[in-house]
């Protein structure tokens, strides 16, 4: 069986930077892998690369065993790949309801459908709901998702991510700027909706890593230095060296 | 949540319709059912407009072009049907206006819409200019300066039918245009209306939930095009003539004052758009030569102080509605009213001097009628009175406004208080 | 050849005068995220304020006084306009300059009439400079050029070599970073659209003489600027100066061909229906395409390379 997700000596430079430096990764179905590392190690470039944001400067990036390098987003996106984004990136003025809406209209197959009516498309209004459901905002159901707190707009991005029932979920950061309750109640959530699916992370709460991953990856200089079980890369010398020694007591 | 019948949306559906059945029974005078015609196209043209600036976030400078290009080839199928080359009837001409829309949209999207914001903006006021020139070029096509002229009263009447009589034309447009209003306002209620809204306000976003924001964008002007070719078809059998002024790029800047002016942000306001400004312009222009200048300077008030246009200034009000404190603002609207009327009594008593001064005086002498009064425009006097009567609107303007906004303090606690907060 | 070198130096002059127009729309672009719809406009108030200076004090000190004035007009137009609408969005931003250009044209039309003003070169220039064959070539061409390459040459000293040049560039690539430093971000907007209105105003002083002056030359240029600005890429200054030269040397050269299609079947021996409907097509001559050309020249780079020639920014 292929990998979920496989990134080949994937390389890549803006200008004469290069920010990621020949990546190998294997993210096996099912998997939760976090990737962590020093800020500007190249966590979001590495992210933006996997979904299409950035094309690769050299390498390979499969999905299932398929190649996806140099597909746009959306294409990624068809073959069941989703992502959400560090800095949050909502329809602002849409409702909590319409954000959702558009995020599962293309799954359930009615693409640019200009002859049918949303509002009466049963399968469409039950599925937004039941996401809205799922990140705990009914009571935001119809509030412009502008006007949300930080940390509801933060469930919404995650709720959007997953609503085209993606199997491989790309989360940047997660839980970045939120509150201590506020982080639990979002592990929970995303240890919810990720239920049988393949979710890479980028986080920088330790406790959020160790506590949700089953791997992890360590990415210093825009290179893996290790990857492994949570215990494997507690207990990795060059680990340490490089990143953990100053973060984790 | 079960789906409700809308009935609220029934009603005014049914309101609209009621409106535009009676309109020419209430307006009589020779010219209203002349302007009522062109109000309904103007209506289908400004809304089919706002699918691209209000629903997708396509700022377009070229619109005139689908609107114009429709019209010329609906004239050249009216020609062909009185020739009797074409079997068609004259009541769908629009189909064929949209068809030609749709085809120039499908052409035209396709180059533009991999731009979005500026640089569509950009390169849609090109392409205007492209087709603009181009209509010098091909005269036999374009008619040259005269335009394509024809007779819309062909064929056999169809229950003495025949779109002779203004009245059959005005209740043909009425007709298309409620189709169209209902057409275009069911298209912002599927996906890729809902979509189009989303990639207006996040492209990015809506790539990554699957959606490629260039082919929403490319649908959404291809469906325009074909609303602005069934105006333009519904203008050749209007005035029965058509030039190629038509697709220039004033009238693409008119249809975008339209809707603007009217509120891009609710479905109804470039409908109200296009009523007011189709109305100033042949009321305008019937008294003032300097009407554009009038236009221009409202268009440019509208953008500094309310850029949702019309449409929000509405709902704006709808609070204070809510919790009746609207009787608070009337006074101090009146006083706001009066002191804007006293500035613009200044402002075009300046204005209409000069236009007198520069353009009638060698014919006709400086003195000329203002206002019911005479008053040479070549002495100092009427001028100090005209710039005096500016300033003091001005003052008047600025120190009302104070109680305005204290009205609006009223107002706001009054509806804090009603949210509880 | 005769014809062919003083064809190129006036499409040279044009195209310098589109860049004294693009350059300024460039970087105001490139700054503001403000695409000016009423560049233009500044340009043609140049010509005006340059043809009703010069009736009183004649052209030298117009050539300085006009572009000033226009300058203080754009000042004010950030200030007090583009500034007040910045928090609605580009859209907004956009739309008032086009207000702003609709009024300009308006109040040109109050106060200079409809009808072109007779805004001539000074007589001192009105000789000629020399004579390629039997041509001679005026000497106001020959100045035009030398004030527009002045200008490039200050332009590019300015951005260069002077602080406030140096805090343009940085807030061309990263307006925050500068603003965070502690420079004055919107003072330095309102002199670069000032900056701006200036270089259109001076290519309105001497361009408006050279050419017509008219209310209907911001229509007229501000579209080719338009173009230029596409077909060179948005935001880049390289791109607008090529794209410059190109399109002038192209609305220059085009208007002397009379060559068609149909002439050009004739040479290569293709015998043409002349009953068939394509003849309106195939008679057009290039003279007659020349207002078409720059607009197809934009379009095909659109296919071609939507960035636009040198273009770094994605639509």
């Amino acid at each position: 069986m292929p990998a979920a997700l496989e990134l080949k000596a994937v390389h890549k430079s803006f200008g004469k930077t290069a920010i990621i430096n020949g990546v190998d990764l294997a993210i096996e179905k099912g998997e939760r892998h976090a990737v962590i590392g020093p800020n500007g190690a190249g966590k979001s470039t590495l992210f933006n690369l996997i979904s299409g944001r950035f094309a690769v400067t050299s390498g390979s990036i499969l999905l299932n065993g398929e190649p996806i390098t140099g597909l746009q987003p959306q294409q990624i996106n068809h073959r069941g790949l989703a992502r959400s984004f560090q800095i949050t990136n909502i329809f602002p003025k849409l409702s909590v309801f319409e954000n959702l809406r558009c995020a599962v209209l293309w799954s359930l197959g009615y693409k640019y459908s200009f002859w049918q009516r949303v509002g009466g498309l049963k399968d469409v209004r039950e599925r937004a709901d039941e996401l809205v459901g799922m990140i705990g905002l009914q009571k935001r159901r119809d509030t412009v998702a502008g006007v949300l707190s930080y940390a509801e707009q933060r469930a919404l991005e995650i709720g959007i991510t997953i609503g085209g029932g993606a199997d491989v979920i790309l989360l940047d950061e997660p839980t970045a700027g939120m509150s201590n309750t506020e982080t639990a109640d979002a592990v929970a959530l995303i240890r919810n909706v990720t239920v049988g699916k393949t979710l890479v992370m980028v986080e920088h709460d330790m406790s959020v890593v160790f506590g949700l991953a089953d791997r992890i990856s360590v990415l210093v200089y825009g290179q893996v230095i290790a990857t492994g079980t949570p215990q494997e890369i507690r207990g990795n010398k060059a680990v340490q060296e490089a990143y953990l020694g100053a973060e984790v007591e | 949540m079960s789906a409700m019948f809308p009935w609220r949306r029934l009603l005014v559906w049914s309101a609209t319709a009621a409106v535009m059945i009676v309109a020419p029974l209430v307006f009589t005078q020779g010219f209203a059912v002349s302007m009522l015609s062109q109000m309904g196209i103007a209506i289908i043209f400004a809304l089919s407009y706002n699918m691209l600036l209000g629903q997708t976030g396509m700022l377009s400078f070229g619109h005139a072009v689908y609107f114009g290009l429709g019209a010329f080839f609906a004239a050249h199928a009216l020609n062909a049907i009185g020739a009797n080359t074409l079997g068609w009837p004259v009541s769908l001409l629009p189909l064929i206006g949209g068809a030609a829309g749709l085809v120039f949209g499908v052409i035209f999207g396709y180059i533009t819409t991999k731009h979005s914001g500026t640089p569509f903006a950009m390169i849609s006021l090109g392409i205007a200019e492209m087709v603009a020139a181009c209509s010098l070029m091909f005269p036999s096509f374009f008619g040259g300066e005269g335009g394509i002229s024809t007779d819309r009263v062909v064929g056999k009447a169809v229950m003495g039918i025949d779109f002779g009589p203004s009245i059959q034309v005005y209740y043909l447009i009425a007709a298309w245009c409620f189709v169209c209003m209902i057409a275009m306002f069911a298209l912002t209620q599927t996906p890729l209306g809902r979509m189009a809204n989303a990639v207006r306000d996040n492209p990015e976003r809506a790539r990554f939930v699957g959606y490629n924001p260039t082919r929403v964008r490319f649908l959404m002007l291809s469906l325009a095009g074909f609303f602005a070719g069934v105006a333009g078809a519904l203008e050749v059998i209007n005035f029965e003539l058509i030039t190629a002024e038509r697709l220039g790029t004033v009238a693409s800047g008119n249809v975008l004052l339209m809707a603007f002016i009217g509120g891009i942000g609710h479905f109804y306001g470039p409908i109200i758009g296009a009523v007011l400004v189709t109305f100033l312009q042949s009321a305008l222009s019937n008294y003032t030569q300097a009407w554009l200048l009038y236009f221009g300077l409202f268009f440019l008030v509208m953008i500094l102080f309310a850029p949702g246009g019309i449409a929000s200034l509405l709902t704006l009000h709808k609070p204070a509605v809510q919790t009746r404190t609207l009787g608070r603002l009337l006074l101090p609207y009146a006083g706001a009213a009066a002191a804007a009327a006293v500035l613009m009594l200044g402002l075009v008593a300046l204005v209409e001097m000069l236009y007198h001064l520069e353009t009638k005086a060698e014919q006709v002498g400086t003195v000329m009628s203002l206002f019911g009064r005479q008053m040479d425009t070549a002495t100092a006097q009427p001028w100090i009175v005209a710039a005096g009567i500016l300033v003091v609107g001005g003052v008047l303007l600025a120190f009302v406004a104070r109680f305005v906004r204290s009205g609006w303090a009223h107002v706001t606690v009054a509806v804090n208080r009603a949210k509880g907060i | 050849m005769e014809f062919f070198l003083v064809t190129l130096l006036n499409s040279l002059s044009y195209g310098l005068l589109l860049f004294m127009l693009s350059s300024g729309l460039t970087l105001i672009f490139s700054m503001m995220g403000v695409l000016n719809f009423a560049h233009a406009s500044f340009y043609m108030l140049g010509a005006y304020f340059a043809y009703q200076t010069s009736t009183y004090v004649g052209f030298w000190p117009a050539l300085v006084i006009a572009p000033l004035v226009v300058a203080g007009l754009g000042a004010i137009t950030e200030r007090y306009g583009l500034r007040t609408v910045h928090k609605y969005g580009h859209v907004a931003e956009l739309l008032f300059t086009f207000g702003l250009a609709y009024i300009i044209e308006e109040v040109v039309h109050l106060i200079w009439g409809r009808a072109p003003v007779p805004y001539r070169i000074p007589e001192i220039l009105d000789f000629s400079a020399f004579s390629i064959f039997s041509t001679q070539y005026p000497a106001y061409r020959v100045f035009m050029m030398l004030i527009s390459v002045a200008m490039l040459v200050a332009l590019y000293l300015v951005l260069t070599r002077t602080r406030i040049g140096m805090i343009i560039q940085a807030s061309l690539s990263h307006p925050d970073m500068v603003q965070a430093l502690g420079h004055n971000v919107p003072t330095v907007f309102m002199l670069v659209f000032a900056g701006g209105a200036a270089l259109a105003g001076l290519a309105g002083v001497i361009g408006g003489n050279a050419f017509v002056t008219e209310p209907g030359m911001a229509v007229s240029v501000g579209t080719i600027v338009f173009v230029v600005v596409v077909f060179g890429g948005m935001g880049s200054l390289a791109g607008a100066f090529i794209a410059s030269l190109i399109i002038g040397a192209v609305q220059t050269f085009s208007v002397a061909f009379d060559y068609s299609l149909l002439s050009l079947f004739g040479t290569i021996g293709i015998k043409v229906n002349t009953e068939s409907g394509w003849m309106e097509l195939w008679k057009v001559t290039i003279a007659q395409a020349a207002p078409v050309l720059p607009y197809l020249l934009m379009v095909a780079m659109l296919i071609v390379r939507p960035k636009g020639l040198m273009g770094t920014r994605e639509g």
